[in-house]
């Protein structure tokens, strides 16, 4: 049943996959980690769950409106949270993203309650079955859905005028200033997209894996960071294949090694990734002048 | 070059601490529980005799502690209405612990502070291990609703409502063999919980002893985890007869949908934790069709005393109670039959005076509860009998064989 380990792999991958992408978007231009991306998942999840559920509007509705709010949820967690600690130590913006995560927990915890509930998956596709192997309509539409939003990124970030807006401030902030491009403007429309993109990850998480909650985003989260790290934090395509091989590693060892020891493979991936290549699969030698 | 590795040191060690702090919540919550029973103490010439209560009521395992607060507070309301007992009014001081043995320990310090006389917990497990130690240095009369470890009740002082993990399990292997006849079983237990884990070690062992092969344990991690095709990939390869789920309900609930979706067509077969899974599958009832458990409650038990219980919590709380709650509605029940028992009339006589007599007291009585008739033996636990249940047409059925 190797072909049904590896498909469950892959779908999970691409989930991380997707989430991977905005840690790996706002660490590359902003050079900070989003720890609360997770959370913004979970609020994504809650959104179209609302919509959808509670509220009975159709999926599409639900979809938009989930992408539309985490979009200005991230903005304004950046203006809020993250912009006055522009010029602060980088431990002080990480400690606040960490702060950032738990207030999105406790407030879906105080609004939606412990419970965790079940989720309409929002994707109509029905079920492929190749032989013995039965592939969920929800990997598929995951897969598209990741290989789509991995193409749109790379074509937005170098061919447009933004695009180029970000690629310059990523690689130095003081320089692109100087050119006459708006950091601030530019972090912002990153932190934008990343959220945005978090919206659909989790929608789609919830879609697969049809509960949530309001810790939902949280582990997911961290094995998506492990994703960016391991593709080379700050690289899109690293993302995605960080994401897709932390999935199917994940699942083969869950199915050949021992389904108690999955966990600590993958944090073991990250720990031997920041030994032998700290800058990940992805990622570029950074040259720090001293 | 080096200056970024050290960063990504840091990054980890954060990524960590995020994963490790997460049951943290927020600190303060409910003391006016106690408050309110103090206003009413000038109308009662008994005085007001508080009832401690522990559990987690923010964090991952909230749900637990908010049904034991909610379930224990009918109870309370509906002794106080008719006239207390002894002539004395009950009232209850619930606080939080979020699931944490340290943060567990200081509510029981505020709870004695508020004058508690009784302790009604821990909730879970974990902290109830290190709440019995100190219950114990102060000779307080403890009963758990829930804290289904073996070492949460390791002292004479300490009781509980609920099934211990290890009876659990030896009752699941000797039903699935005795009753239902089946010789081939898989299991999907939670390896980072003791409850699931604890039913899971006594199930393999006796499970042997009756002549059942497991043909495939599976483990996940936590209650974060959400994929399980790759364990259920692996238990349709094993073809066992029933797969037995010591678990939560909430995980029990993905593993329905997810081998729906793959096309399995498994028997279940699981413990207490799986009351719920019906309200948790929400309009999915369908999925849970054939799901049998062995459980103590059941919310769609037709008997008088569980039905007027299961209105009086839908009507104050808007939902169906689960076994927590009616658990903690017992125990209620229990420590008023006990401190009936023990004929304790005054309310301000010294905790450890209370306990010695309730440890007496409980160990001579019966109590027809909604959890079952309960007795305990010397050694705190509870001895009733678990019932068989089976899901049909979306409601649980006592199985009849």
């Amino acid at each position: 049943m190797f072909i049904s380990y590896l498909f469950s792999g892959i779908s999970l991958g691409a989930i991380y996959a997707l989430i991977a992408l905005g840690y790996t978007m706002v660490y590359g231009i902003a050079k900070m980690l989003n720890f609360a991306h997770g959370d913004v998942i979970m609020v994504g999840g809650y959104i179209a769950f609302t919509l959808s559920v509670t509220l009975g509007q159709s999926a599409w509705i639900a979809i938009i409106g989930s992408i539309v709010f985490c979009t200005l949820l991230g903005i304004t967690i950046e203006k809020i949270a993250y912009k006055p600690l522009r010029n602060a130590s980088k431990l002080a913006v990480l400690i606040t993203a960490i702060g950032v995560s738990y207030f999105l927990q406790n407030l879906a915890l105080l609004i939606f309650g412990s419970n965790s509930r079940n989720f309409k998956s929002l994707v109509s596709v029905p079920v492929i079955s190749i032989g013995q192997v039965t592939i969920p309509g929800e990997t598929v539409v995951t897969i598209a859905v990741s290989v789509l939003i991995v193409v749109g990124l790379l074509l937005f970030i170098n061919k447009s005028k933004s695009g180029a807006a970000m690629l310059a401030v990523s690689e130095d902030r003081a320089a692109a200033e100087l050119m006459g491009i708006n950091v601030n403007r530019t972090i912002s429309l990153t932190f934008a997209i990343g959220s945005g993109l978090a919206a659909v990850a989790g929608i789609l998480m919830c879609s697969q894996y049809p509960s949530i909650g309001p810790y939902t985003g949280q582990m997911p989260g961290i094995k998506a960071f492990i994703a960016a790290v391991f593709g080379g934090i700050g690289s899109i395509p690293g993302a995605m294949i960080g994401g897709v091989v932390i999935g199917i590693i994940e699942n083969l060892s869950k199915a050949y090694i021992s389904s108690q020891l999955s966990d600590a493979i993958t944090f073991v991936i990250l720990i031997l990734t920041l030994v032998i290549r700290p800058t990940g699969l992805f990622g570029k030698k950074i040259n720090e002048k001293v | 070059m080096k200056n970024f590795k050290r960063m990504l040191a840091l990054l980890m060690v954060a990524a960590l601490s995020v994963a490790s702090f997460s049951a943290c919540g927020d600190e303060e919550q409910t003391t006016a529980a106690a408050d309110s029973g103090e206003t009413t103490e000038a109308a009662q010439e008994g005085g007001t005799f508080v009832i401690g209560g522990i559990g987690p009521i923010t964090g991952p395992a909230a749900v637990y502690g908010i049904a034991v607060q909610r379930g224990a507070q009918i109870a309370i309301d509906e002794i106080n209405a008719a006239g207390g007992v002894n002539g004395m009014t009950l009232a209850l001081d619930f606080q939080d612990d979020e699931h944490d043995a340290e943060k567990s320990v200081n509510a029981y310090n505020t709870i004695k502070d508020n004058g508690a006389k009784v302790l009604l917990g821990t909730v879970t497990s974990t902290p109830c291990e290190a709440v019995v130690e100190k219950t114990f240095e102060d000779g307080m009369f403890q009963i758990t609703p829930s804290g289904s470890s073996v070492n949460a009740i390791c002292h004479e002082n300490a009781f509980r409502i609920c099934f211990s993990d290890p009876s659990q399990g030896t009752a699941a292997a000797q039903y699935i063999k005795g009753t239902l006849g089946l010789t081939k079983a898989a299991v999907i237990y939670d390896n980072s919980d003791v409850y699931s884990s604890g039913i899971y070690e006594k199930f393999a062992t006796e499970a042997q002893a009756q002549g059942i092969e497991i043909v495939s344990a599976q483990a996940f991690s936590g209650a974060d985890n959400k994929d399980f095709n790759t364990q259920l990939i692996a238990i349709n390869d094993a073809q066992p007869e029933i797969v037995f789920l010591p678990i939560y309900y909430q995980a029990a609930a993905l593993i329905l949908q997810q081998s729906q979706k793959a096309g399995y067509s498994f028997t279940f077969f699981g413990c207490d934790g799986l009351d719920g899974v019906i309200g948790q599958l929400e309009g999915d009832a369908a999925l849970a069709e054939g799901v049998m458990l062995l459980t103590p409650f059941v919310a769609d038990d037709p008997a008088e005393n569980v039905q007027s219980f299961v209105q009086a919590y839908q009507a104050a709380y808007g939902e169906v109670p689960n076994q927590f709650a009616a658990d903690a509605y017992d125990g209620i029940y229990v420590i008023k039959a006990a401190l009936e028992q023990a004929q304790i009339t005054d309310p301000t006589m010294s905790v450890s005076d209370i306990g010695t007599a309730l440890i007496e007291a409980i160990k001579t009585i019966t109590v027809e509860g909604i959890t079952g008739t309960m007795k305990w033996t010397e050694d705190g636990e509870c001895d009733k009998t678990p019932k068989g249940m089976v899901i049909k047409d979306g409601v649980y059925t006592a199985i009849t064989q």
